[in-house]
């Protein structure tokens, strides 16, 4: 289900592998093993904590001695979360909040790496751009809320608006930091190979920006699901968010404790594709070349 | 991209030339970097086909005349004449890391046959079976021949060489000079080898030349095996080592 389990399985099969190949070869060291046993064992341990705080947490519950308004029992929001996305709203709010992120998250994205590699580029546009970005960037994005409210209401407008200024300033300060970033003795190659200005932005510009463009991707992410958070709490009629405002009326802290989990779980998600993508377009890149992490 | 022409100075591109025309013809080059002249009225002649060595202590401006020679840097006066676009090989490898070692290769190169020739390219110096490999796979002598093999490709008249073998050790050194003088002799190019090293210059070249202070200071006559002892004795002494008989 989550990305987090899969790490965990594909990070297990080579140790699984490597166990085999020792038993298989009879002078092969058993330091194998025991390294490959200690990281299980750690991998077990690490995972020993959180699920003590959730048989604990439960144990409270049950008991009685944490009320139910306060704090539901972990059963309690599972049985919810099934019972709503059953019978109830909670797919389609589910749908909304994603399709509000996703589109914010593209139109501050593309906006933001255009911007980014015009400055990136030319010495003219980060004149004319760079300070002004600057400025804005220097204001926490979520204290102009209450004036995009006043220019976009409460619709969807105000919060599409919302996560795309959040997800612009990662994308656009990596996309120019990384195109800077490249080794002018790589630019200087190209220039002797004879490649075009074309050329020499898609064969050695952007592939050397590319580390650098998918931190501030990853980054950005953080960011959409912050701002999302925020916009939705804020007079929605639909959405993750509006899930748990309209829960909180009625102290279903049961509910509200689901959409907690979801935002965290769309994160995870969000961030594991983010990682994906690492993996895949850098897999030429020492640091990212299969790196379970 | 074409040569930049800046200042007084001329860069005389691809002028179409007899077979017996010179490869390279400067003449009265001045170069300097602000204040500093770093090139003063130097003149330098390499036939067609010819392997010219360029020695001469940090600083006393050979790379910056190869970099002229190659258009990488404007020239303040005098006169260049040479290919539009010479091949160079510079003292570190400069491949690509996201790009596989045959895309490598083919940079630049026009046409559909582009993987064929990178592959023929990469056999030639003894990697025809890494086409897709990647370069952080390789070790400096082997990324140093993806390096050669990308400026052979293009087939250039003119070979630009700036301490190719600096960074590499010694024996992988000899082995790539085995390699260039039979890649040389294949494909005929100009050569200009810029390098500190006097046995490397001597096993390589047809003539030597030693630049101080910006211009020639010295140079040899076609470069003959039996005699490379005293060449060496001389040209070591045009570098400030003077050698004892003992030590030679």
């Amino acid at each position: 289900m989550s990305a987090v389990e899969q790490t965990v399985r594909a990070s297990s099969v080579p140790s699984r592998r490597d166990r085999a190949d020792a038993r298989l070869g009879a002078t092969a060291p058993d330091q194998g093993l025991i390294a490959s046993l200690s990281r299980r064992q750690l991998l077990l341990i690490s995972w020993a904590a959180p699920i003590a705080v959730l048989l604990v947490w439960e144990a409270l519950a049950q008991l009685g001695w944490v009320s139910p308004q306060v704090l539901p029992a972990p059963s309690k929001v599972v049985r919810t979360a099934y019972r709503l996305a059953t019978s109830g709203s909670l797919l389609g709010d589910l749908g909304v909040s994603l399709l509000r992120a996703g589109s914010g998250f593209v139109i501050g994205g593309s906006v933001a790496f255009i911007l980014g590699v015009l400055v990136g580029f030319s010495r003219f546009a980060e004149a004319l751009i760079d300070r002004s970005v600057q400025m804005v960037r220097a204001i926490p994005f979520l204290a102009v809320l209450p004036l995009v409210i006043v220019w976009f209401g409460v619709g969807e407008g105000q919060k599409i608006f919302l996560v795309s200024l959040g997800v612009a300033f990662p994308i656009y300060i990596n996309t120019t930091l990384g195109i800077r970033q490249v080794d002018p003795r790589l630019v200087e190659l190209g220039r002797v190979q004879g490649l075009s200005r074309w050329q020499l932005i898609r064969r050695i510009i952007l592939p050397g920006a590319l580390p650098s463009i998918l931190t501030g991707v990853r980054y950005s992410l953080a960011t959409a699901w912050l701002a999302l958070v925020v916009a939705e709490t804020i007079g929605a009629q639909s959405g993750i968010g509006f899930l748990a405002m309209d829960a909180r009326e009625f102290l279903r802290t049961d509910v509200v404790v689901l959409t907690i989990v979801i935002y965290a779980l769309i994160g995870v998600v969000a961030d594991s594709i983010a990682r994906l993508l690492e993996r895949r377009l850098l897999a030429w890149h020492p640091n990212y070349a299969g790196a379970a992490r | 991209m074409a040569p930049e022409l800046r200042g007084r100075g001329t860069m005389i591109a691809d002028v179409p030339r007899t077979p017996s025309a010179p490869a390279v013809v400067v003449s009265a080059l001045r170069r300097g970097y602000s204040e500093r002249i770093v090139l003063e009225r130097l003149s330098l002649r390499i036939e067609r086909g010819e392997f010219v060595a360029l020695l001469g202590e940090s600083g006393c401006g050979k790379t910056t005349l190869l970099r002229a020679l190659a258009g990488l840097d404007p020239i303040q006066g005098g006169r260049i004449e040479a290919p539009r676009r010479p091949a160079v090989v510079f003292q570190e490898h400069r491949l690509l890391p996201w790009d596989t070692l045959w895309r490598n290769v083919s940079l630049g190169l026009p046409g559909d046959d582009i993987r064929e020739r990178a592959a023929a390219a990469l056999s030639e110096v003894g990697l025809g079976d890494r086409l897709d490999d990647w370069p952080r796979n390789l070790s400096g002598g082997q990324a140093q021949r993806v390096a050669l093999a990308r400026a052979l490709v293009q087939e250039p008249e003119l070979l630009l060489l700036d301490e190719p073998f600096a960074s590499l050790d010694a024996l992988t050194r000899i082995r790539m000079h085995a390699l260039v003088k039979e890649l040389m002799r294949r494909h005929q190019p100009a050569v200009l080898l810029v390098t500190h090293d006097v046995d490397e210059a001597i096993a390589l070249a047809d003539r030597i030349i030693v630049m101080r202070n910006g211009s020639i200071a010295f140079q040899s006559g076609a470069v003959a095996p039996q005699a490379t002892a005293a060449l060496r004795a001389a040209l070591l002494g045009q570098l400030g080592v003077t050698i004892t008989s003992k030590a030679a």
